[in-house]
């Protein structure tokens, strides 16, 4: 049969190399433009278009033909208004006083969970990690019951915990009213952000950790050093790439900070706007007073200062931390 | 957390005994945990009560016997089971169609040398970066545009060739499938769709599956998305129902509390599952940025 056929196949197969060749040569462009061609669409458009919108007056159910080119003015609107300020000052210490708890905490947690549990590692990982996995309508549901002024899980603590002594003269004596009042809310917050942040910046330095070779530790313990020479000498040196990284991951997603305060104090940002971060601003200026040019303006200046921020962070200790990851 | 720090044994801790200050860190370590899982713990204890045991001094620690009142308060206020069947709806799309995306676009990326294949690559990690808040308005207007607002669509289409996925597979590929059996496939006569459908695929379950959770998990927890996109209330999911119902007047927190235990039990049953390759999979995808 093969042999009746020869000829024929030849041709065949020369046709063929010819489509293997072309299909091996466009087939990964293929594979990878799926995600190429949504980005553009649902990506890279949308950024340049709010760069244009930025630039226009619009509200956008007078219809395309209303928008009218006004220069700056969007942006300095929005320099120029208090409450944009507001805003920021809420986003920056929502930020600060979410942000660096998390790693304060995450790391020597980290390290307690790397050096110590054996069998119960991952357990203990496990649940400081699932907070991270739920949604933040939950979290901001509960939180909002604990937070309670009279009745509240959280206040009940802080009670029971009064009557240590030292740590309890610390404690207020009357029951913290935690969004009810202007200078509680921030905090309350941040203990909402902080709960659900930890676990995640834990795992992040676990993995750093794991990379850490045990002889370091070894040879240093040999040497005589202790656990806290061990630490600071060996751990954070080596930690700081991924230290660099979390920080990294915290200030751009904290500057964003829109659903936690959304869901518990509401979109008004509760007394005296305290939880009004900037991200909700916008969200209120575009959907609910239409304003989308005032809105788009304002994610640009947002996009700046957390530019900035992160170029900061990256002068300050990202030296030599970004030449790591893939390839 | 100094006390902490100082508490944390040394590896060599066989030799030493157990210090107060070890043990204290020990116990705040514990503590931590509990207070991690402390407001899910209420989460399904205020779920069994009704508002005014709920708010009452003290509060209660231990189940409640009216879970099914707060369930038939909830069913009544809002249209729970097919917020929750939206909710389900959506992820699995979002699910199915990421895990094929992504797949086929690491293994693009994973199995082929082709020109512009790092500066595309690049591109690539680099749009994961980009605060997705820049996007919040224009994002709406182009779904307006599309006649995708109310549409499940307007939120699985744009995600389903994610950076972060397909970066997770091109991981897994490049490091678990040989590329002689791809090259022996090739030589037998397979198409390059065919070697990923019938070798790729069947041979990506580990990731395919960390990434299918990762995605499930992520749909079903937006909020802003929906918020966005779900204007009607007949599509509303449930994270975004259950927000519905803390706006109304007299906020029914034990119907709310029940409802929040219903949403969240699904993602507590996965995580216990499957906690070790979620938190893996969920921070690889990050860390190599």
């Amino acid at each position: 049969m093969q042999d009746s056929l020869s000829r024929p196949l030849v041709a065949r197969a020369s046709l063929l190399t010819r489509w293997n060749k072309f299909q091996l040569r466009y087939a990964p462009y293929m594979f990878i433009a799926p995600f190429f061609l949504l980005y553009a669409v649902f990506g890279l458009f949308p950024t340049l278009f709010s760069l244009f919108l930025s630039f226009q007056a619009w509200q956008p159910a007078a219809g395309l033909g209303s928008m009218k080119f006004v220069g700056f003015s969007n942006y300095t609107f929005n320099l120029t208004d208090p409450i944009f300020w507001k805003t920021l000052k809420n986003t920056g210490s929502l930020a600060l006083m979410s942000g660096l708890p998390q790693h304060l905490i995450a790391i020597p947690l980290a390290f307690a969970i790397h050096m110590g549990l054996r069998k119960l590692q991952s357990l203990v990982t496990a649940v400081y990690f699932l907070p991270y996995i739920t949604s933040v309508v939950a979290i901001a549901m509960i939180f909002t019951t604990m937070f309670s002024q009279d009745f509240g899980v959280i206040n009940q603590v802080l009670q029971a915990i009064k009557h240590i002594p030292l740590i309890g003269s610390i404690i207020p004596d009357e029951r913290i009213n935690w969004l009810g009042k202007k200078e509680f809310i921030q905090p309350a917050i941040s203990m909402i952000v902080i709960w659900r942040y930890t676990g995640w910046n834990t795992v992040l330095y676990l993995s750093g950790l794991q990379a850490i070779p045990r002889d370091l530790y070894e040879a240093a313990s040999v040497d005589g050093a202790t656990t806290w020479q061990q630490f600071v000498r060996i751990t954070l040196p080596l930690l700081k790439p991924i230290a660099f990284f979390a920080v990294t991951l915290t200030i751009i997603g904290n500057l964003q900070l829109f659903e936690e305060p959304f869901i518990t104090v509401g979109p008004s940002g509760g007394v005296g706007q305290m939880g009004l971060t900037t991200a909700m601003w916008l969200y209120r200026t575009g959907f609910e007073f239409n304003d989308m040019g005032t809105a788009a303006a304002m994610s640009w200046l947002l996009f700046i200062v957390i530019g900035l921020l992160t170029l900061v962070n990256n002068r300050l200790f990202g030296r030599g931390a970004v030449a790591g990851g893939e390839n | 957390m100094q006390a902490t720090v100082q508490a944390s044994p040394a590896p060599a801790r066989r030799k030493k005994p157990l210090g107060a200050g070890l043990i204290v860190g020990y116990a705040l370590l514990f503590l931590g945990a509990i207070g991690t899982i402390a407001p899910f713990y209420f989460m399904f204890v205020f779920a069994t009560h009704t508002r005014t045991t709920i708010f009452n001094l003290p509060p209660p620690t231990w189940f409640g016997a009216h879970f099914l009142d707060n369930y038939q308060t909830l069913i009544g206020r809002i249209p729970f089971w097919r917020e929750l069947w939206n909710s389900f709806y959506l992820a699995c799309i979002a699910t199915g169609t990421a895990m094929f995306f992504c797949a086929l676009g690491g293994y693009g990326f994973a199995m082929y040398n082709f020109k512009g294949r790092n500066t595309l690559f690049t591109v690539l990690m680099a749009t994961m970066l980009i605060p997705g808040l820049l996007n919040l308005v224009p994002f709406y207007l182009v779904m307006q545009a599309l006649g995708w607002i109310n549409q499940p669509r307007a939120l699985w289409v744009p995600g389903m060739a994610g950076a972060m996925g397909i970066f997770l597979m091109r991981q897994y590929i490049g490091s678990a499938i040989p590329k002689e059996l791809v090259e022996a496939a090739r030589i037998d006569g397979a198409s390059e769709f065919g070697i990923f459908l019938r070798i790729v695929l069947p041979l990506s379950g580990p990731a395919m599956s960390t990434l299918g959770l990762i995605t499930f998990i992520g749909s079903w927890n937006n909020f802003t998305g929906p918020l966005i996109i779900f204007r009607s209330a007949e599509t509303f999911t449930v994270q975004l129902g259950l927000r519905s119902m803390q706006g109304m007047g007299n906020t029914e927190w034990g119907a709310l509390m029940a409802g929040t235990a219903l949403a969240v039990l699904p993602l507590l049953i996965i995580f216990t599952a499957a906690s070790r390759q979620l938190i893996e999979g969920l921070t690889a995808g990050s860390m190599k940025g």
